[in-house]
């Protein structure tokens, strides 16, 4: 009896001990946010499209976080799948073949004799590519556009396009076999 | 080691070997024979507006302008902007996209110019002398004189020398021209000696070296012997070195003559060696003492299918059709034209591509003479790859990860260090076309890289904008209060309000009973209706009021009824005495009468209303309470119901009246 007594005494203690190190490490070792998040959300190629039903990239990382399926990123195509799907230890979804096939880099276009100036498209950018000012005509930054296709639905004339980036030399990707690297025998 | 202990090894006359290499056929003396000819002027220019690895500038012309030679046509802002100059006067006739000088095929917006054939210079003023002139001013002329690397990779010359000053002990002069078939510098180097001295001289008067080197492979006796024709002073050497593919890339050749590697990723400046090439020094020469921009070029041409092959003075931007008709091409059926030498030139996708800063030489080779690679087969693994790059890589490993598109592990095996030299694709066994698979895919890391900077920049503006609209919500708070709306503090939608707005109120109402109200209000009316009736149909039925407050409403009502009646009477009286009798007794268009019917009504009202008040049921309390209280709605209800009960009133008495009147007239 006095055993038992002695047995339940030492747990008790040792229950009361861990807890206590385990509440003191909880607030001592805070981690602010879930940096699988951050991780996930370096992966996301950042559009803020909302193209996977989430109010901007990070919103999304937290969903996968939660256990979203991986494959709603749009703009990010297969290789964005395949990283968060390496990150998160998963299977990429195989049955997907839409979304493995990456979208080509697109960019908004003003058509700009057709711009009334109502500043709509301005607001709905979420990376502020777009500039003018109300009855001024807008003009889009190519460089900071991310292709989210956010400022086409607002535009009350549909003066804005999403056209693909003109192939330049700088950009090129040797896709065809034109070094001819053999010597003369 | 130190930089001065290497000197002193270097002026001992020591030579160093790098890993690798080949010794492909040279074929080059098919062309280095014949003396440097001038191409003469085109028919027309196309003036890519980049010739160079950076930035492009602005434009400073228009279509229509007339330029004349050396005139530049874009601006330079910019450290790595490379100016373009007219290589010839004449007339600018448009300025739009054209083929440019790259495997792609693709167009750049290119300067097309008529030229008139007169080739009259824009003012130019030499500067013979120019120990006379400090770094910076000639700095400034090298820069606005458009020079760009013309080895190859066309770095901007201006870019490489402004950061070398005061940092480099060590002055390379490339004239190796390891390539195959090229034999500009070569030809350069024969006739031109003492201008490269010269711009050794400028070079020295900017850069302040201890020593520079000219290097030239021993495959070029004759371009050696023009350097030691001339006086050279102790800081200059000539330095012979021995022929093998490709000691003329840059990092190659500082090993040959420095004995040390130039760390990956880093500059050879970092080891405090500048390399420039023999063309770039002569071109620099003629920017400073002749005040001439770069506006032409030594060319090769040579391949088996020219004619007369040799090189040439070509004007930047002649078009290589025209060049290849001038120098007797004979073209065989698909004649490929190559730029650049065998072994890292580009073939063209056609013949109308204009002639840039970096065309070292075009080839045009019979097909026995280099014949299309055949057709590539497996990976056997035999190293022989490994054998030759002189950059020490493992090409057959960069080219499993190339091909499988493993970025993390190609980087990892310094695919950035290759220099894309051909050597381990020369000897490949299974015809493997590596250089191409490697150019893909650090296309492809450079495009990765772009897109990751991309979306970091684009997060950060993501944010900022968050936070903008935040602040910007925040003080719109400060500023004002929002007293418009006091329900809803923390939500700014308009319509969220409004509901919040409605619901409350009806939550007030209906603490009261706002149904019950209505209810009430009916009921009043209902109550008002009959009594009236009964007042009206006392005679005929004197006991349809049931109840106490209905019988003194009904009471009231008669009071009223009788007393209109009694004005009646009087208005009839006064009305017969005066007009016809037979006047429409129920119009009562007397004003009298219609006052005192009013007054009668009102009293009726009132007396309703008291008997109402009277009565002892409970719910009727509330909605006098409610009606009187804080709710308007009840109160307008009640008002409009009072409105009905009044029409009512107004329609008994003229009815009473009516019955009045018939009974009189009965």
């Amino acid at each position: 009896m006095n055993q038992i007594l002695f047995i339940i005494i030492i747990f008790t203690g040792l229950a009361l001990i861990f807890g206590l190190l385990l509440g003191y490490a909880a607030i001592r070792f805070k981690v602010e946010s879930d940096p699988i998040v951050d991780q996930l959300d370096a992966i996301l190629p950042q559009t803020q499209c909302g193209q996977c039903g989430y109010p901007g990239c990070r919103p999304y990382a937290q969903a996968i976080a939660n256990g979203d399926s991986i494959n709603k990123c749009v703009p990010g195509g297969s290789q964005t799948i395949q990283k968060i799907a390496d990150l998160m230890g998963v299977e990429p979804p195989s049955d997907d073949n839409e979304l493995l096939i990456s979208p080509p880099k697109r960019v908004a276009f003003i058509h700009e004799n057709l711009c009334i100036g109502c500043t709509k498209c301005i607001q709905a950018c979420p990376v502020d590519a777009i500039i003018g000012a109300p009855k001024q005509m807008h003009t889009i930054l190519r460089s900071e556009c991310t292709g989210c296709d956010l400022c086409v639905d607002p535009c009350p004339t549909d003066c804005i396009e999403m056209i693909e980036l003109p192939a330049t030399p700088d950009r090129w990707k040797w896709d065809v076999e034109t070094i001819p690297v053999r010597m003369v025998q | 080691m130190s930089i001065l202990n290497i000197i002193s090894k270097i002026r001992k006359g020591k030579l160093w070997d790098f890993h690798g290499g080949l010794h492909p056929d040279e074929h080059k003396r098919e062309s280095s024979e014949a003396p440097l000819v001038n191409a003469g002027i085109p028919p027309f220019l196309v003036i890519p507006i980049k010739q160079h690895s950076g930035r492009i500038g602005r434009l400073l012309v228009k279509v229509g302008d007339h330029v004349l030679t050396g005139q530049q046509l874009t601006a330079s802002d910019h450290p790595m902007e490379v100016p373009v100059h007219a290589s010839s006067s004449g007339v600018i006739t448009s300025i739009e996209l054209h083929t440019v000088a790259h495997p792609s095929g693709l167009s750049e917006p290119c300067i097309h110019i008529k030229p008139d054939g007169l080739d009259q210079w824009r003012e130019r003023e030499p500067w013979p002398d120019f120990h006379r002139y400090d770094a910076i001013q000639l700095f400034d002329r090298i820069r606005q004189a458009g020079i760009a690397g013309l080895g190859g990779a066309g770095f901007p010359t201006y870019a490489k020398l402004s950061v070398a000053r005061e940092k480099a002990e060590i002055v390379i002069i490339n004239g190796a021209e390891c390539e195959p078939y090229i034999t500009a510098d070569d030809r350069l180097m024969r006739e031109h000696a003492r201008e490269i001295l010269e711009g050794v001289e400028i070079i020295k008067h900017i850069l302040r070296p201890t020593i520079t080197i000219i290097a030239i492979e021993d495959n070029k006796p004759e371009a050696i012997a023009a350097f030691l024709l001339h006086p050279l002073p102790d800081d200059v050497i000539v330095r012979v070195i021995p022929t093998k593919y490709p000691s003329g890339s840059a990092r190659q050749l500082i090993e040959i003559l420095t004995g040390k590697q130039v760390p990956a990723r880093g500059r050879s400046l970092s080891m405090g060696v500048v390399m420039v090439n023999v063309g770039t020094t002569y071109a620099i020469r003629q920017a400073i003492v002749e005040d001439e921009p770069l506006i032409r070029r030594v060319v090769t041409l040579t391949g088996s299918q020219f004619k007369k092959a040799g090189n040439a003075w070509v004007r930047l931007g002649s078009s290589v059709r025209w060049l290849l008709t001038q120098f007797s091409l004979v073209p065989e059926p698909r004649q490929r034209v190559i730029m650049g030498g065998s072994m890292m030139g580009f073939t063209l996708p056609h013949a109308d591509v204009p002639v840039v800063k970096i065309t070292n030489c075009l080839l045009a080779p019979s097909v026995s003479e280099l014949p299309p690679r055949d057709d590539e087969v497996n990976c056997i693994r035999c190293a022989k790859c490994a054998d030759v790059c002189p950059v020490k890589l493992l090409p057959q490993q960069l080219y499993w990860y190339s091909r499988a598109g493993d970025h993390e592990n190609a980087e990892k095996y310094n695919l950035s260090d290759c220099i894309e030299c051909g050597a381990c694709a020369w000897v490949c066994p299974s015809n493997i076309p590596l250089v191409h698979y490697y150019r893909q895919e650090k296309a492809e890391i450079e495009h990765l890289r772009e897109e990751a900077a991309q979306a970091e920049r684009a997060k950060l503006r993501f944010e900022a904008k968050k936070q903008r609209l935040e602040e910007e919500r925040l003080a719109r708070e400060a500023r004002a209060p929002a007293p418009a709306r006091p329900v809803v503090s923390s939500d700014s939608d308009p319509v969220a309000a409004a509901i919040l707005r409605i619901k409350a109120q009806q939550n007030k109402a209906g603490a009261s009973g706002d149904l019950q109200a209505e209810r009430e209000a009916r009921k009043e009316q209902a109550r008002q209706h009959q009594a009236e009736k009964a007042a009206a149909n006392r005679d005929t039925e004197p006991t349809i009021a049931n109840g106490d407050d209905a019988r003194k409403a009904a009471v009231a009502a008669a009071l009223a009824r009788a007393k209109a009646r009694k004005a009646e009477l009087v208005g009839n009286t006064s009305d017969s005495s005066m007009i016809n009798a037979e006047q429409e007794p129920a119009a009562s268009a007397d004003p009298d009468a219609v006052r005192k019917a009013a007054v009668a009504a009102a009293i009726a009202r009132a007396k309703a209303k008291k008997a109402q008040t009277e009565q002892p049921v409970a719910p009727v309390v509330d909605m006098e309470q409610a009606t009187e209280a804080v709710d308007p709605d009840a109160a307008r209800k009640a008002a409009v119901a009072a409105a009905i009960a009044r029409a009512k009133a107004k329609k008994a008495q003229a009815e009473a009246n009516s019955a009045s009147n018939t009974e009189k007239q009965g």
